[in-house]
């Protein structure tokens, strides 16, 4: 019986995979039937709709010629933004997944593996109930950093330099480049950069600590001399007013050691800023200098690493637009990026079992034997 | 079985089987290995920050991982898979395929949806589904392909009387189940089901292509081919039967297990586990059943080279499974996911098993289907350690950093801690796939040469295969 044709077509075929269909299948689907899926119009939320026009205000040229002029009525401008920023979520979608980011980029933080304390709160079925999240984009790999939380982490002109040549804002970065989402330079981001981009501060701007801040500790080591990727980015054409890299003068961050900022925290973190961290005057001065396309300034005496870009075209912009409306997180311009490794200095940070940090070792003196 | 021993008259088996057919699904097959292949080192030359077409669009890593991935199964697998079944399905049903011009058109239209596929992902049109990158607007008509291919292999296995042979068992359900997964994965998640919901469904989507398709053909081939090889009957009848209602009840069941700690439900999750630490208790069994019919011709392991393909391919299946019975639970779960772990797991079973076997089968048919004994034996040995080797090393390599990386991560080190203690793991990577190129490389030269050979006007008669599947049948 067990070797006929009709037992393995009807058996085996059909019914065992009817099984596994309806019980891995169509019971979650049944499950979350009541969850209401949204469209990408109901997704843009007041978090989001901040970050698409600071993308207007940031790279205005750019944006009147891909998204269009806004209507000069207020209302029907309202509309207008609306409609441009749900659209953009959708492509910016499409080329996420064009593009293979879900490949090196997961988006969902697991409840174990400290990984809640790294990016945020751990992902809940609600925030995949949208048109965005079909199929889901919970990733294959991380080869970068979880991305569920990454809206409203960076600044616009961040993501956009990153985005142009990652090695700009995180030294020694095995992320692609992608200066096909430009025209040529850093912020002038063409419609796919632009909606990349919206798609990218969305990740995470539902929840209410958006936007979600790792801690900050400060670097207390010298680092070395100014990275040579500031000479690099001058070579670019048209990087020259607008580029890249960044505030030199801002420490930089932690990237990964310790205790979620969230809004509660904030001022607790702020505190901590302001007593060793804050950039002086004269290192803001130097800063100004290190505009690719002139020679980098001399590196100041903080921590040189380029971790937050400062690339607006004028001054005052990159200023005035920083602080979500809704959240006034103080320290939202607060660099979170790429630190060398010792930095991780802080009193906050949780006691690291000694295996990885031996396993690190290994690994580094193996590759500097290579 | 006994159904064909019994069959009264002599069939001339090698006209029932159309070689050039067999021999064009190879040649697709390698040369979508060999692009698939030069996508995996564009991506692994990224991760070592010495990708030699940074920025260049048509050129995108991402979009080469992804060609690497469907070059892999859809190209490379499917092209060995189904080519062997138009060499095994005649011959051990002693009957011709349902139409040899669909046939040709199955071959025609699969290597079209390939290569739009390949197209697609290289324009940025990729679907976002792992292993169904495919673009959207393709699915239809590659799901179309799979059912002419259904149409055309179940007449045969259909119409033979009585009871099936093991091999006819696992290519009859996976016909089903292939056409089955792929509707299921292609357009649920895409159409119908959001979220989470549509996470399940991608788990099972992966899962199932590989153990619905992939592995059911593959066990299918070795119940064919290793008989014929040890002319001896597999060991044990009961146990093919365990082996092959373990895998068709446990093994759909275990998709969301590529997805432990989603907000999937936990239940769900827990389903997944048991039901694939169940699942390598039946791999136990066939294994030892291969085993047991090898025992008493050991020395066929060392001086028969497809024979050593197939064993070789069945001990990594044997660690692969291992290592899944540990990735499974929950514990590792929390270091291995999203880690090179997974990257080493997938390379171990997608080459170090299937496709072993299939350069196995390869190994077996080429001289036939090219009519003349293989140029150089030296050259094969070549390409069989280059390959088997490098590809242990790889896997071993890219294990081993996922360990390391998940480790980093959870002690909360900053991310580029991660990336710089990979790196030493990602140039091994490197040089263990220069170490299967070249077993590739070899492996064509040797066919080329052999081709060669095979066309001289008056060579030393061919070998024509002279095994009946009554050899087979006599289990
Ligand atoms: C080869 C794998 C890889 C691919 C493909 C990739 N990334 Fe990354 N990404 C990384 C790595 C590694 C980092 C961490 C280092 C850095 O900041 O550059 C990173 C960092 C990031 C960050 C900064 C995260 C943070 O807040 O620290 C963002 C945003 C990002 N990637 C977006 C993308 C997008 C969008 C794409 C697709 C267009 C993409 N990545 C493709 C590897 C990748
Ligand atoms: C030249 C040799 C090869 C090289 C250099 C190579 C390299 C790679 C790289 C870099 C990745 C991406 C890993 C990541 O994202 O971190 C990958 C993924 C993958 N490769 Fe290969 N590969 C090679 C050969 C093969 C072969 C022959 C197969 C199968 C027959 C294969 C199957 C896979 C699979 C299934 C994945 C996906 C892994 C996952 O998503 O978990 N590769 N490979």
């Amino acid at each position: 019986m067990l070797e006929s044709k009709g037992s393995v077509l009807v058996i085996a075929g059909l019914f065992f995979f009817a099984l596994a269909f309806v019980s891995n299948a169509l019971v979650p689907a049944m499950m979350y039937k009541d969850l209401p899926e949204k469209t990408a119009e109901q997704l843009v939320t007041a978090n989001l709709r901040y970050q698409f026009e600071d993308l207007a205000r940031r790279f205005p040229a750019s944006f009147e010629k891909h998204m269009g002029k806004p209507p000069e009525d207020a209302a029907a401008r309202e509309k207008w933004l609306n409609e441009k920023c749900a659209e953009s979520l959708r492509i910016g979608r499409k080329v996420y997944v064009g593009e293979a980011c879900w490949h090196c980029h997961s988006q969902f933080v697991r409840p174990v593996s400290n990984e809640s304390r790294r990016w945020g709160p751990v992902s809940e079925s609600w925030e995949y109930q949208n048109e965005l999240q079909r199929p889901v984009m919970f990733g294959t790999r991380r080869v970068g950093p979880d991305l569920s939380r990454e809206g409203g982490r960076r600044s616009n002109d961040w993501q956009a330099a990153h985005l142009f040549k990652p090695t700009l804002l995180s030294d020694g970065s095995v992320m692609p480049e992608y200066p096909w989402f430009f025209e040529g330079a850093p912020d002038k981001p063409n419609l796919r950069g632009l909606a990349l981009m919206t798609y990218l501060q969305w990740l995470g701007s539902w929840l209410e600590s958006y936007p979600y801040y790792e801690e900050y500790t400060a670097s207390s080591l010298p680092a070395d001399a100014a990275p040579s990727e500031v000479a690099a980015a001058g070579d670019a054409p048209a990087a020259g007013e607008a580029a890249a890299p960044a505030n030199p003068a801002e420490p930089a961050a932690d990237g990964g050691a310790a205790e979620p900022a969230n809004p509660d925290a904030a001022a607790d973190t702020e505190k901590k800023e302001a007593s060793n961290a804050q950039p002086t005057d004269a290192e803001l001065e130097a800063a100004k200098v290190a505009i690719p396309g002139t020679k980098p300034a001399p590196p100041p005496t903080g921590d040189p690493q380029p971790a937050e870009s400062q690339p607006s075209p004028t001054e005052s912009k990159a200023t005035e637009n920083t602080n979500p409306p809704i959240d006034p997180a103080p320290e939202s311009e607060t660099p979170q990026a790429s630190t060398p490794p010792a930095a991780v200095e802080g009193d906050e940070r949780p006691p690291a079992p000694a295996l990885p940090e031996a396993l690190f070792r290994t690994a580094s003196l193996l590759m500097q034997a290579i | 079985m006994s159904a064909q021993t019994l069959q009264p008259q002599v069939v001339d088996t090698d006209k029932l089987v159309d070689r050039k057919l067999v021999l064009y699904f190879y040649l697709a097959s390698l040369t979508f290995l060999f692009v698939s292949m030069l996508g995996g080192f564009l991506m692994a030359l990224q991760l070592i920050r010495h990708n030699p077409f940074s920025g260049i669009e048509l050129f995108s890593p991402g979009r080469w991982r992804m060609i690497h991935t469907n070059a892999v199964a859809y190209g490379f697998l499917a092209n060995g898979l189904l080519g062997s079944m138009f060499w095994a399905v005649p011959r051990l049903t002693l009957r011709p395929v349902l139409s040899s011009h669909l046939s040709w058109f199955i071959f025609i239209a699969w290597q079209a949806v390939v290569l739009a596929t390949a197209g697609g992902i290289l324009f940025g049109q990729a679907q976002g589904l792992e292993w169904g990158e495919t673009p959207t607007w393709i699915d239809p008509v590659a799901l179309l392909g799979l059912a002419l291919v259904v149409v055309n292999f179940l007449p045969p296995i259909l119409m033979t009387p009585g009871p099936l042979y093991v091999t006819l068992w696992y290519f009859m359900a996976a016909l089903v189940w292939t056409f089955l997964t792929y509707a299921m994965g292609n357009f649920m998640p895409e159409y119908f089901v959001t979220g989470s919901a549509a996470g399940a469904v991608g788990g099972l989507f992966i899962h199932d292509l590989v153990g619905l398709f992939v592995t059911p053909i593959g066990w299918g081939l070795m119940y064919y081919f290793v008989p014929i090889l040890l002319k001896k009957p597999i060991w044990s009848h009961g146990l093919s039967l365990v082996g092959f209602w373990g895998l068709a009840f446990f093994y759909p069941l275990q998709g969301i297990h590529h997805f432990l700690y989603t907000p999937i439900p936990m239940f769900l999750q827990y389903g997944a586990v048991i039901s694939t630490i169940a699942v390598e208790l039946v791999v136990a069994t066939v294994i030892i059943n291969f085993f047991g019919t090898l025992r008493g011709s050991g020395s066929a392991f060392i001086t028969n080279l497809p024979i050593r393909w197939f064993y070789t391919g069945m001990v990594f299946y044997f660690l692969t499974c291992l290592q899944c019975a540990f990735q499974t639970t929950l514990t590792f779960q929390a270091i291995i996911h999203f880690t090179d772990w997974v990257v080493g797991h997938a390379h171990l079973v997608m080459f170090g098993v299937f496709g072993l076997w299939i350069q196995g089968v390869m190994t077996y048919l080429m001289p036939r289907l090219l009519g003349h004994e293989w140029y150089s034996r030296k050259l094969c040995e070549w390409h069989f350690w280059l390959s088997s080797i490098s590809l242990f090393a790889m896997a071993v390599d890219l294990i081993a950093g996922g360990l390391v990386q998940g480790t980093v991560w959870r002690a909360l080190l900053p991310w580029e801690v991660s990336i710089d203690a990979s790196m030493p793991f990602w140039v091994v990577r490197v040089f263990t796939g220069i170490g299967m190129f070249a077993g590739q490389i070899v492996f064509y030269v040797n066919i080329y040469r052999t081709w060669q050979l095979g066309l001289r006007p008056a060579p030393a008669a061919a070998p024509t295969s002279t095994e009946l599947p009554a050899v087979v049948a006599a289990t």
